[in-house]
């Protein structure tokens, strides 16, 4: 299965996803620059955190406009998994591939923590590995994670089962807890914990390995 | 050439955290009487247009594509 890990300029946790999907998923893994377009022959593409550039005017505002989103764009209308973590997450949003929007954290400090989020739905190419319930231990790296949606969009992602992570303990303010979702079709997830940083022992969790051996099963279902 | 000025600030449905706080620090000076303290981005730009109502057009239209994000933002700018 090809994953594909996308770099803007001030994207800064690209490396640790390319480590995890090459070393410990033991699949190929290209860097995609933001300036080329062909993602044609990814299974998974992934935005991964950081800075893009340098989230000035609003995080993952200018980003949005990245040669390459339109091609991501595609990508995801085609059916393709995309997943977006922290900065990745924001991009996600502005770009109109996931609802709502990011505010600043509640309590206006950037939060670099472990917390526990709760698995909320496990019919999504993303959390299939996982239990309904299961609560994950996951590191946070955030000042913009504050997840803003208005009543009636809550509405739509509880209806259409879209909440896929919520906090066990609201680090940010996040409307209903919300920690990750997916898009309607379910093959885009957004999501704000790092699975990329709990996915080895040696950095003490391997909570968040299960994103990307679900990414994978579910790869290999459908080519079956 | 005209110059655009451009506020830009939360909805006012929108918590702002930004704003809660230097309201709380501007109390915390003795200043009494305030409300609604509300944290904005403020964009100032040079631009060119055969006409006024042109330049109203552009500005429009920057702000709903990239400076303002409609689903937390408002907008509302003036043009010299």
């Amino acid at each position: 299965m090809r994953f594909g890990v996308v770099v803007f300029p001030g994207s800064n946790c690209d490396q640790d996803c390319f480590n995890v999907i090459q070393n410990v998923m033991k699949q190929p893994v290209e860097y995609v620059w933001h300036k080329n377009t062909k993602l044609d022959h990814f299974d998974c593409v992934i935005i991964p955190g950081g800075f893009s550039y340098g989230d000035y005017l609003r995080c993952g505002a200018i980003a949005r406009f990245s040669p390459i989103m339109n091609s991501i764009i595609k990508f995801a209308n085609d059916g393709g998994l995309v997943i977006g973590i922290c900065n990745g997450f924001q991009v996600l949003l502005e770009a109109g591939l996931l609802p709502g929007a990011m505010l600043r954290n509640k309590n206006l400090h950037f939060i670099c923590k472990f917390v526990e989020l709760k698995v909320e739905a496990t019919d999504t190419p993303f959390s299939s590995g996982y239990k309904k319930g299961q609560v994950l231990r996951i590191p946070i790296a955030h000042n913009e994670g504050n997840y803003y949606i208005d009543d009636k969009g809550l509405a739509e992602l509880k209806n259409n089962n879209q909440i896929v992570f919520r906090y066990v303990d609201n680090p940010n303010g996040a409307v209903d807890d919300i920690a990750g979702i997916v898009n309607k079709n379910r093959n885009v997830l957004g999501m704000m914990p790092h699975p990329e940083r709990s996915s080895e022992q040696e950095l003490t969790s391997v909570d968040g390995l299960g994103v990307f051996t679900s990414i994978v099963e579910w790869l290999e279902r459908r080519s079956k | 050439m005209f110059e655009a000025e451009i506020k830009i600030t939360l909805k006012k449905t929108v918590a702002d955290p930004q704003g809660l706080t230097i309201k709380h620090a501007l109390e915390s000076l003795g200043q009494k009487g305030i409300s609604e303290v509300r944290m904005g981005k403020f964009v100032k730009m040079k631009l060119e247009a055969k006409d006024k109502a042109e330049a109203d057009s552009q500005v429009s239209e920057m702000c709903r594509k990239l400076l303002a994000n409609p689903i937390i933002e408002e907008y509302s700018f003036e043009i010299k």
